[in-house]
Order: C-alpha cells, then sequence, then structure tokens
C-alpha cells in the first residue's frame, strides 16, 4: 500500500482527512503513484499535473525519504521506503510568503 | 415574500449573502472555497438552486464547482470516485482544452504578448460562467487566455466555440494588465443564437450563430492606447450590460468612456455626459427601467480608487450623458478601495436592489435603486464578483 499525503486544499477538495492509501500494480514511480491518485480521486485531475503536458505544476513539490524527488523522471522506481509503504510520497505546495 | 442570495467571489473563497425581500436583516454563509482565489459564482436562471463557481489557485490551477442546492453544498462535477470504461477517471471539468482541430479550431496557435510577438495561447483560468436562461446544464465559460468555452452537462466537460478566436484578428489580439480575458458573457434573451462577448484587451464580439462565427463590434469606440484610436480591435473594454427587454441597447463601461449601443453594437455613442472621471469597471443596468445605468467612476487607470476618496456611484435615468452621484451610506472620505468589472448586479424585486463588492471587502446593497446604502458585510477578502439571484 503506498501512502500519499496531499496539500490542505487539495484534501479539501478530494473529501480526504489525512494521508491517502493507493493499491499500485507494477513499478512504483511517480507517474503510477499520480495516475493511481487520479483514478481514485478524479476531481485532483489537472491540480498536480497540467491536463495536456503530465508536467508537474510549477509551485509544486514532490518528497520523499528526505529527498526531492521533484525533477526525476516520472518513470523513475520511488525508493523502496515509499513502495512498501514506511515512507509517504509527500505533495507539497510552495510556502509563500508576505 | 420574496428573497433574494447574493453570490460573492473573493480572492480567498466564496460567500453567500441572503436576505428577505425587505433586504434589512441578511445571513452570511461562507467563506466556501477557503483559500482560493474565487473568480465567479452564478446561479442558473432555469433553476435557482444550480449554481456555478469559479476556484482557482496559482499552485493548483482551476477547479470548477457546482451546487444543486442554493449552495449548500457543492461537487467538482463529475469529480466523484468514477471509474469511466478503460480505468481513467471521468471526472474533467476542470479541463479547458483550446479546439485545435482542421475542421473548426484552425491552426490557431498564437496571440501577440506584451513584448508584441507572438505567444502561445495557454490557459490560465475562468474568469466569468454564465448560465444558459433555459437549460440549467448548459454555462458558457468566458476564460485566460481569451477564448469562449461551453458545456452541456453541467459542467463536467467543455468545448470551445473555437469560431471567436478563429476570426481573423485573432492572431493580433493582446493582453491588458491583468492579462487576455475573455470576461463578459450576454445572452440575448429574446434571440438564442445572438451572444455578445468582450475581451481586454480585444474589444467586444458578436455571434448571431450561436457561437459559430462572430463579428467585432467596436465601431464607435476610441482609445488613446492603442496605435489607431479607432481600430476595429485592440479596445479595452470592461464590461458590457444590457436590459433583459430591450436586448439591442447595449452599455459598456471602457477602459476610459462609458458608451451606449443602440444597434446591438453595431456602433457605439459616448455617454460619459457629466461623470467627474469616465473610468471605470463595472456597469449595470435597473431591473425594470432600462435607461436607467450604473458606474462606479475610478479615478484613472493609475490610480484604481475612487477620485477624492468618495466613494460614489453614479446613475444615469436617461441612459448617459446626464448623472448623478448617490451617496448616502457610502464612504465619503479615506476610501481608497476598487470595484471590478464583475463586482456589481442588480435584483429584479419591485424596488430594485442594486449591489456592489470592493476590493477592501466591503459589500454594499441599496434597496431603493441606489438612493441609500447600507453595507451587508465590511470585512470579506478582496471582492472580485457580485451576482444576485431573486428567489421566489
Amino acid at each position: 500500500m503506498i501512502r500519499v499525503t496531499l496539500p490542505q486544499h487539495l484534501r479539501t477538495l478530494a473529501h480526504v482527512s489525512s494521508e491517502v492509501e493507493l493499491e499500485i500494480k507494477g513499478q512504483v514511480t511517480t507517474r503510477s503513484v499520480l495516475d493511481a491518485l487520479e483514478a481514485r480521486y478524479p476531481m485532483l485531475r489537472g491540480t498536480i499535473r497540467d491536463h495536456m503536458t503530465q508536467q508537474r505544476r510549477p509551485f509544486l513539490r514532490f518528497f520523499a525519504c528526505e529527498q526531492d524527488l521533484s525533477h526525476d523522471p516520472p518513470d523513475t522506481p520511488l525508493p523502496d521506503a515509499v513502495a512498501s509503504g514506511a515512507e509517504p510520497f509527500m505533495i507539497i505546495g510552495a510556502i509563500a510568503g508576505g | 415574500m420574496s428573497k433574494v442570495r447574493v453570490l460573492v467571489g473573493t480572492r480567498k473563497g466564496a460567500f453567500i449573502l441572503t436576505s428577505d425581500g425587505k433586504r434589512k436583516r441578511w445571513k452570511v454563509s461562507g467563506p466556501h472555497f477557503t483559500g482560493w482565489e474565487v473568480y465567479h459564482v452564478k446561479g442558473s436562471p432555469a433553476d435557482p438552486n444550480r449554481l456555478y463557481a469559479s476556484q482557482c489557485s496559482g499552485w493548483f490551477g482551476q477547479v470548477i464547482q457546482r451546487s444543486s442546492d442554493g449552495g449548500k453544498t457543492w461537487e467538482a462535477p463529475g469529480g466523484g470516485i468514477t471509474i469511466a470504461p478503460g480505468g481513467m477517471p471521468a471526472g474533467e471539468s476542470n479541463k479547458f482544452v483550446y479546439d485545435t482541430t482542421p475542421e473548426t479550431g484552425k491552426p490557431l496557435t498564437t496571440h501577440q504578448f506584451y513584448d508584441g510577438k507572438p505567444h502561445p495561447w495557454e490557459f490560465k483560468r475562468v474568469w466569468h460562467l454564465e448560465p444558459s436562461t433555459t437549460d440549467p446544464d448548459t454555462v458558457y465559460a468566458g476564460v485566460e487566455d481569451a477564448a469562449l468555452f461551453r458545456s452541456t452537462d453541467g459542467g463536467k466537460s467543455w468545448q470551445e466555440l473555437a469560431g471567436l478566436r478563429g476570426h481573423e484578428s485573432g492572431p493580433g489580439w493582446h493582453p491588458g494588465a491583468g492579462g487576455m480575458c475573455l470576461h463578459t458573457i450576454l445572452l440575448d434573451p429574446s434571440n438564442s443564437q445572438r451572444m455578445y462577448i468582450a475581451i481586454s484587451a480585444a474589444g467586444a464580439f458578436r455571434t448571431d450563430d450561436a457561437g459559430k462565427t462572430w463579428k467585432p463590434i467596436n465601431r464607435g469606440l476610441k482609445s488613446q492606447y492603442i496605435p489607431d484610436p479607432d481600430a476595429e480591435v485592440g479596445h479595452c473594454v470592461h464590461r458590457i450590460a444590457l436590459h433583459r427587454s430591450r436586448p439591442n441597447v447595449l452599455f459598456m463601461q471602457k477602459h476610459w468612456d462609458v458608451m451606449r449601443s443602440d444597434n446591438a453594437g453595431d456602433s457605439w455613442q459616448e455617454v460619459s455626459g457629466n461623470l467627474p472621471t469616465d473610468f471605470g469597471f463595472v456597469i449595470d443596468v435597473h431591473a425594470h427601467e432600462p435607461e436607467t445605468i450604473y458606474v462606479v467612476p475610478i479615478k484613472s487607470d493609475s490610480e484604481h480608487f475612487p477620485l477624492d476618496g468618495k466613494l460614489r456611484v453614479y446613475r444615469s435615468q436617461t441612459g448617459g450623458n446626464e448623472w448623478e452621484a448617490l451617496t448616502k451610506g457610502l464612504p465619503q472620505r479615506n476610501c481608497f478601495v476598487n470595484v471590478l468589472r464583475d463586482a456589481m448586479a442588480v435584483d429584479s424585486l419591485e424596488q430594485c436592489g442594486v449591489y456592489f463588492g470592493t476590493t477592501g471587502g466591503q459589500v454594499y446593497a441599496s434597496a431603493d435603486a441606489g438612493d441609500s446604502w447600507a453595507p451587508i458585510v465590511r470585512d470579506l477578502p478582496a471582492v472580485v464578483s457580485v451576482e444576485v439571484q431573486t428567489l421566489p
């Protein structure tokens, strides 16, 4: 079971209150995690990746195991700790000051 | 007794203000979509409990919300936990894709950017939602970069009416300071084939074939901030309004100048008359008096606040040219708010109510056609849009 944490606004939009747990068949990558997330919660389509280009929205980041995975190719396998569910895959909104 | 429901979009969420026909005591609901920019909320004339809202964010992009119970509950249309055949999600209510098909989209790839160079069309947000007058599931969306979309399934999916962008002038359109937005959509209540739209800063357009083809309707507009002040397109139209009993008569607040057309936009005459400044954003028409119109003059395009720090609505009961200041109940010193283009509306009670919101977070209401005003709320986030529903 893959654990995914969402920014507060996306938790509200998806009507979830804490971590999301996803079942993923095959290799666990950023792409497969996001595909599974959007399949389970269609209202999140377009909010994390652009509908057409599938590029990460610029003010979002992907963290896991104390690493910034945002710039890794989307088909790179995620760390074993994420694949095993020991650590969450974290979707983070950029901090806005002011 | 009739009721009114005021739908308010702000920089940090939406609010719904309700009152009985006296419009003295108000109930405030919200914020809805807390923390998101809500550019517009509007109800369906065919089913007042059907509301549509445009929520957007620099982080998460565009979301369309829909209510079927007058704003008590909301859903992203098609966004439930549903899997379509093939395993992919069905919900695409926030998917606005420019038409590039050879049949209807033509090779429309660029418009002009601030630097005068061609720039690809990029969807940014929905500025305005205009529900059909007859079908609760049909709604139009005006978006940035300027284009017109339509949904016929209650906001689940959107298709561009690409004939607008396909007008030969399209590649020459350029953004105003606020972006290149399609912000005004007027449906002719007596002719389902006709609608009007306005774009900053391309100008106003009309279709007489339900959106297949479009005609610029900017003759008579003069704009000193473009190379040819009388150009066919390029004008920064801020807002257009009409009275449903007389849809061929249009009133416009342009960047500068208040204008009037008596022939469905084929030509315009200036009716700024004795206004202290003719810059502004909003314009609206009295619900029962087609020659009574309202504007909120703003000092200038570089100083977006009322002249002399006095918040004044101006009313003309002669269709323009002769204007009177309406000040009773409005701050007459140290007021430096703005009133944005979609932030004024009227109700249709016997004594017409007029409403507007400010960037200072106030929503003012007048239950006597503008003679006197009182704030419904004073401390909301900056108000972007105000719409009103008159309910039985």
